[in-house]
């Protein structure tokens, strides 16, 4: 009884949790976060200025031509 | 969810959206809830998005599931990258949704709230969304390639060489368009031009930080970011408030349009990280949160709308810009219910995100129809001003006349009571030292805004305060998109220039870099400086030039669109993007010979000319000033007639096409990458 009742919660808990983790891995991909971790990444070497500063040279040529739009 | 409990659920859905459009179209005389619109609109994207754009993806574009997308093909974690479809979707709208969507509605406002209603809804349903949609799957399909190679490759070199022509157009007119908006709202206001010029060092501080303090942390960043412009707005209030320093933010139309032409160019010329990256960032952080504040406080107040459905300026005569309902509200609105403009997006970064093939309908087609609400919105915003408010904000002083009284004289003689003394308390309230003569959507759009805003959260004392949030929303959009928009043109220019002398196409050659950005700077900035000047305030004769121009891109976009649905042998469901492609047709045709022909001098540019050259003739010699608004005409008069030849030229080229497949002329040769199998086919078929 106990356990039926707390599917409903359950459900919506683990429905809230995917939701939110949804919507902070569409702002990370909106911001560059996760280009940037996706470059540390393959790099395999760790956040710092320099490893910024080689990301956005990496990524200066795709975001100097993206229009944003009317 | 049963089928009988999902038919029945359809159903109620489409009695909602019918009721709610019957309501919008039948009231006359009295006035209604914006909550009909939302509702109208809601109900209208929900049967768009399960119907008809489920019959695209199974009938017309046959998407395939278990076909590998570039993503997925070519994934190399830094462009091709397999992505959720939800963030996908975010990412899509965050990039196609601009400031269009805000002022288009804003201006077709005054022919009432029903023409921008009924069209906001059907071209995104119709247009819009199918637009969006079929050129991200054909993309997808073509490793996501753009627009212009698409063009070139399916309707040939003429296709490719007239979608490269409307992109510059589009974007020289739009940035020219834009600025001109800024301008307008910042005129003569030094709360306002105090915020945006603290923006600038925001972003450049903002740029240090992620470089130098914190790397890569853009998500805390903005949020810095955004604290920081909420100070510099209670700051504008300081400024404006404390004369020796508001006079240096008091500044006057030409001076802003100098100092806005200055920012471009060196927005062109700086490194990304320095400035256009951390303002980007910034603007988006607080798009995306004010388009949803927007939606809350509409749905929190359900405001009452005082524009009337029609008014009688759908006859052409309107002070806002002139031209009747048919063709000028279909060119003044198009982000909201279709722009060429989204074709670029679609057939950019988006592609090479997308996983699955099926993603492409949520993404292509849903994040239009995100956007489209985005402009009902507006609509509601400018429509809960009372009519004689938003003519007063929106009329030139060359309609209305320069003073108070004159112009609200002018204003309640069509039926739109208002009094000096009403627009003063508004203006005091606002913080403004004057609303009349703000021409350009923006001012109204902010004013319905705070009005909305004050109403559900903070009450009238915050009223200036929201409404100088909404200027600096507004300006931020825009000042982004010219960052963005002049580094894409000069690249653009630079890419052509190297076919003639191989360094001026080098992006590292600072001479090329400086030549080039004074070039598109140059461009624009002619047609902001001739919008400033102009004493029927720019927008009048601008933003139809810019709308034909969206369109024309959007003709691109369908032409490449229909060509390749034939060649895929699927010519029996060619109306999908034949129909809205004739619509744009008879749009831009009428629009354009209508703004050079026109006899009557408010709209067509050669009758306007030649009454200016009779006026000189009659009274004396030629003023420089009355030579230049000459030349002025003629020129928008020869723009106007370069584009539509571009329209005429892509048609036919695109027609020969399909009439040659059609009668087996030519054997249809559809270039797409061949199929390649998903890896993750069980994944799928489980």
């Amino acid at each position: 009884m106990r356990f039926r009742r707390s599917t409903p919660v359950l459900t919506l808990s683990k429905n809230l949790r995917r939701a939110t983790s949804v919507l902070w891995s569409t702002l990370r991909e909106i911001f560059d976060e996760s280009a940037y971790a996706r470059f540390l990444q393959r790099q395999n070497i760790g956040s710092s200025k320099h490893a910024y500063a080689a990301f956005l040279r990496e990524n200066l040529r795709q975001r100097e031509r993206r229009p944003r739009c009317c | 969810m049963s089928k009988p409990v999902s038919a029945f659920v359809w159903l109620a859905v489409a009695v909602a959206g019918a009721l709610s459009v019957a309501t919008i179209a039948l009231h006359r005389g009295e006035q209604i809830s914006a909550l009909w619109l939302v509702v109208a609109a809601l109900c209208s994207y929900a049967l768009g998005y399960r119907f008809y754009s489920k019959f695209i993806a199974a009938k017309v574009l046959a998407l395939d599931a278990l076909r590998a997308t570039p993503a997925e093909r070519l994934e190399n974690g830094r462009d091709f990258v397999r992505t959720n479809k939800w963030v996908v979707f975010g990412h899509h709208f965050a990039a196609i949704a601009g400031p269009g969507p805000l002022v288009g509605p804003v201006l077709a406002a005054q022919f009432g709230y029903l023409p921008g209603t009924l069209w906001i809804l059907a071209g995104a349903v119709f247009g819009g969304c199918v637009q969006d949609f079929v050129i991200l799957l054909f993309s997808i399909r073509r490793d996501g390639k753009s627009l212009t190679e698409m063009a070139k490759s399916e309707i040939g070199r003429l296709g490719g060489f007239v979608a490269y022509v409307a992109v510059i157009s589009i974007i020289v007119i739009l940035l020219g368009v834009a600025a001109l908006i800024v301008v307008n709202a910042l005129k003569a206001s030094p709360w306002g031009t105090f915020t945006i010029a603290m923006t600038i060092p925001i972003a450049l501080f903002m740029g240090l930080y992620l470089r130098r303090i914190r790397p890569g942390k853009v998500l805390e960043s903005s949020v810095l970011g955004f604290v920081l412009v909420l100070l510099a707005i209670w700051g504008g209030q300081w400024a404006s408030h404390t004369p020796s320093v508001g006079r240096y933010f008091t500044l006057t139309a030409p001076t802003l349009a100098i100092l806005i032409i200055i920012y471009g160019f060196a927005a062109s010329a700086l490194p990304v990280w320095l400035l256009l990256a951390p303002r980007d960032y910034l603007s988006t952080f607080v798009k995306l949160g004010t388009i949803a504040l927007l939606a809350l406080g509409i749905t929190a107040l359900r405001p009452t709308l005082h524009m009337p459905a029609l008014t009688r300026f759908i006859d052409g005569t309107g002070p806002v810009f002139a031209g009747s309902l048919f063709p000028f509200a279909f060119v003044t609105i198009a982000c909201g219910a279709i722009s060429g403009f989204h074709s670029l997006i679609s057939s950019g970064t988006t592609p090479k995100l997308i996983s699955r093939e099926t993603e492409t309908r949520m993404v292509g087609y849903g994040a239009m129809a995100a956007e489209s609400m985005v402009a009902i919105m507006a609509v509601i915003a400018a429509c809960v001003l009372q009519p004689g408010t938003y003519f007063s904000i929106n009329s030139p002083a060359g309609i209305v006349g320069a003073a108070p009284e004159a112009a609200t004289a002018t204003i309640s003689s069509w039926g739109f009571p208002v009094t000096a003394a009403d627009m003063h308390t508004l203006a005091q309230a606002v913080g403004e030292q004057t609303l009349f003569n703000r021409t350009g959507g923006a001012p109204a759009f902010a004013v319905g805004m705070a009005h909305i805003f004050a109403h559900s959260i903070g009450g009238q004392g915050l009223m200036a305060i929201w409404y100088h949030f909404a200027i600096m929303f507004e300006a931020l959009f825009i000042l982004t998109v010219l960052d963005a928009g002049t580094r894409v043109g000069r690249f653009m220019v630079q890419d052509a220039l190297g076919h003639i002398y191989e360094p001026l196409g080098r992006t590292s050659w600072y001479p090329s870099i400086l030549a080039n950005s004074a070039l598109i700077v140059a461009a624009w900035g002619y047609f902001l400086w001739q919008g400033v000047k102009d004493p029927l305030g720019g927008i009048n004769s601008l933003w139809p030039l810019f709308g034909i121009a969206n369109q024309l891109l959007a003709t691109v976009a369908l032409c490449v669109a229909t060509t390749i649905i034939i060649k895929m042998g699927r010519a029996r469901y060619a109306a999908v993007t034949l129909g809205p492609l004739l619509w744009l047709v008879a749009v831009t045709f009428s629009a354009s010979y209508y703004k050079v022909f026109d006899p009557n001098p408010r709209s067509g540019f050669l009758a306007h000319a030649r009454q200016l050259a009779s006026s000189v003739a009659r009274t004396g010699p030629n003023s420089a000033a009355t030579a230049r608004l000459i030349f002025n005409d003629r020129l928008d008069a020869a723009v106007t007639g370069v584009l539509i030849a571009m329209v005429a030229m892509i048609l036919f080229e695109s027609t020969a096409e399909w009439v040659r497949v059609l009668a087996g002329r030519k054997q249809a040769v559809v270039r797409e990458t061949p199929f390649v199998p998903t890896r993750f086919a069980a994944e799928e078929q489980a």
